[in-house]
């Protein structure tokens, strides 16, 4: 299968980026290394391009009611210009995807979905919008996405581009290149930022002036990094169609009482209790933890890491793996086991790196 | 280091290792700049104590960067009888200087014509080309 390619593919390739294949698209891991684009974004401003991420518009007057059907939060919270973070789960509370809402217009909204999970969302949101009088349309060709992220990176994109940006979790039309935009107060690194949805056509020109403007570019593997260390699930290792939102510590996205489909079973896992739960880590010493190891507790099997790595922050191994629920609480010791060497490992708070304030 | 290089005195085992052999039976390991560029910035080094030995071919070390973990595969086979202790908390250095500071062990050398199997600078280019 051919690979996809961003608007902003000539640019990666210009400054020299490693691509990879990922989820069919040709995606820019890195550029000048994984540690100075991670320490960038901690104490500067990074921009990554996510233009593989999915966009799917939702409008009509049965707009609210069909997604507090097919998303986990309590979409009737959210105001015109608001932001919020959902599971898409299926009957049994399995999370088809994680996404994030925007509220354009009254009855108007854009989901944001992971590249991964666009098609599969959409056909699945379609078939739940039967009968409904909601319009759900892909508009994912529409947009090119640059994440700007970092404790300057409101300063220099609102400064670099002339932008009034939105407040944290809120959504503004803007104009970026003379072409309406979108300006989004969110983000996947655990710094302030703002995610810019552009006309895919100004994506190159709008790179070049960040560039410009002292924003170093961020490949998918720093981007991987910075949201392991403040413990944000990603879809297909933390949340699979196999896992609650409880499970996965998302139980505060999910209201059931607006009886989303799945709530039934997310209800009755919070209840219940879950025999597994996702528990963030870091290794006590050496070693770095990877997808697939084994964890252990008193030398039993307790469960499985779905993400690790090294801290480039905390210089450690880090990562999270689902355990036995009752050894997810913070400070049990586990084992995990790296290619059959056990390294001692903690279970720590979220989120794993927490900034100095 | 930002240029590919591949140093003519030295021997290449086409997973990526190098040899630089000193008199009759000792040799320096390493891996190529090729090897530490595919790897990225390593972060850990995991490395195999004086008086081990390695084999041919086989794994006697790994070397790890933020995003994979790599077996390092000995050129030749004996007993180490150095190791590069400075790795342990500068890992960087097999990425800034791969023939330099950032050799992994020095080998006294079982059997010194298994040299000949390795591959020179320019046939082991050839095979990064290839």
């Amino acid at each position: 299968m051919d690979l996809r390619r961003t608007p902003l593919y000539e640019q990666h390739a210009e400054l020299g980026a490693k691509l990879v294949p990922f989820a069919g698209w040709e995606m820019p891991v890195s550029y000048e290394g994984i540690r100075e684009e991670h320490s960038a974004v901690r104490r500067h401003a990074g921009m990554f391009d996510v233009s593989h991420m999915g966009e799917v518009e939702v409008e009509g007057p049965g707009a609210l009611e069909f997604l507090q059907r097919v998303l986990s939060n309590d979409v009737a919270a959210v105001e015109v210009g608001g932001a919020q973070y959902s599971c898409l789960c299926n009957e049994e509370g399995g999370v088809l995807d994680d996404v994030f809402l925007y509220r354009l217009g009254g009855d108007r909204y854009l989901v944001v979905t992971n590249a991964a999970n666009h098609g599969s969302d959409l056909a699945w949101m379609g078939r739940q919008g039967r009968g409904a009088d909601v319009l759900v349309r892909d508009v994912a060709n529409r947009y090119a996405m640059l994440a700007v992220q970092g404790p300057h990176a409101r300063a220099v994109l609102g400064a670099a581009l002339n932008l009034q940006l939105p407040a944290r979790m809120h959504v503004s039309a803007v104009q970026v290149g003379r072409r309406p935009a979108l300006a989004c107060g969110t983000g996947y690194t655990g710094e302030d930022g703002v995610e810019l949805l552009l006309d895919p056509e100004v994506a190159p020109p709008i790179w070049a002036e960040l560039l410009d403007a002292g924003v170093v570019p961020c490949g998918l593997a720093s981007r991987d990094t910075l949201r392991l260390e403040v413990c944000f699930p990603l879809h297909g290792n933390e949340l699979t169609p196999e896992r609650n939102p409880i499970e996965a510590g998302l139980g505060w996205c999910c209201k059931e009482a607006t009886g989303f489909i799945g709530s039934e079973a997310v209800a009755r896992a919070r209840a219940e209790g879950t025999t597994e739960k996702l528990a963030p880590f870091l290794i006590e010493g050496q070693g770095i933890p990877r997808a697939g190891n084994p964890v252990l507790h008193d030398g039993e099997p307790v469960g499985e890491v779905t993400s690790g790595t090294f801290s480039p922050s905390l210089a450690l191994g880090a990562g999270m793996a689902y355990v036995r629920a009752g050894l997810a609480e913070p400070g049990t010791e586990l084992e995990i086991d790296v290619r059959g060497k056990r390294r001692a490992a903690r279970v720590g708070s979220k989120p794993l790196y927490k900034k100095a304030s | 280091m930002a240029d590919a290089t591949y140093p003519d005195d030295l021997r290449y085992h086409e997973q990526h290792d190098w040899a630089r052999l000193e008199g009759e039976d000792t040799a320096v390991f390493g891996i190529t700049w090729y090897a530490q560029d595919s790897l990225g910035e390593v972060v850990f080094y995991d490395g195999p104590e004086v008086g081990a030995s390695v084999a041919k071919d086989a794994s006697y070390a790994e070397v790890e960067s933020v995003k994979a973990v790599s077996d390092v595969i000995a050129p030749l086979s004996g007993e180490v009888i150095e190791v590069n202790a400075a790795l342990a908390d500068a890992p960087e250095r097999i990425n800034e200087d791969p023939y330099g500071e950032g050799w992994l062990v020095r080998v006294r050398l079982s059997d010194p014509g298994e040299a000949d199997s390795l591959l020179g600078a320019e046939d082991y280019r050839k095979l990064l080309d290839s």
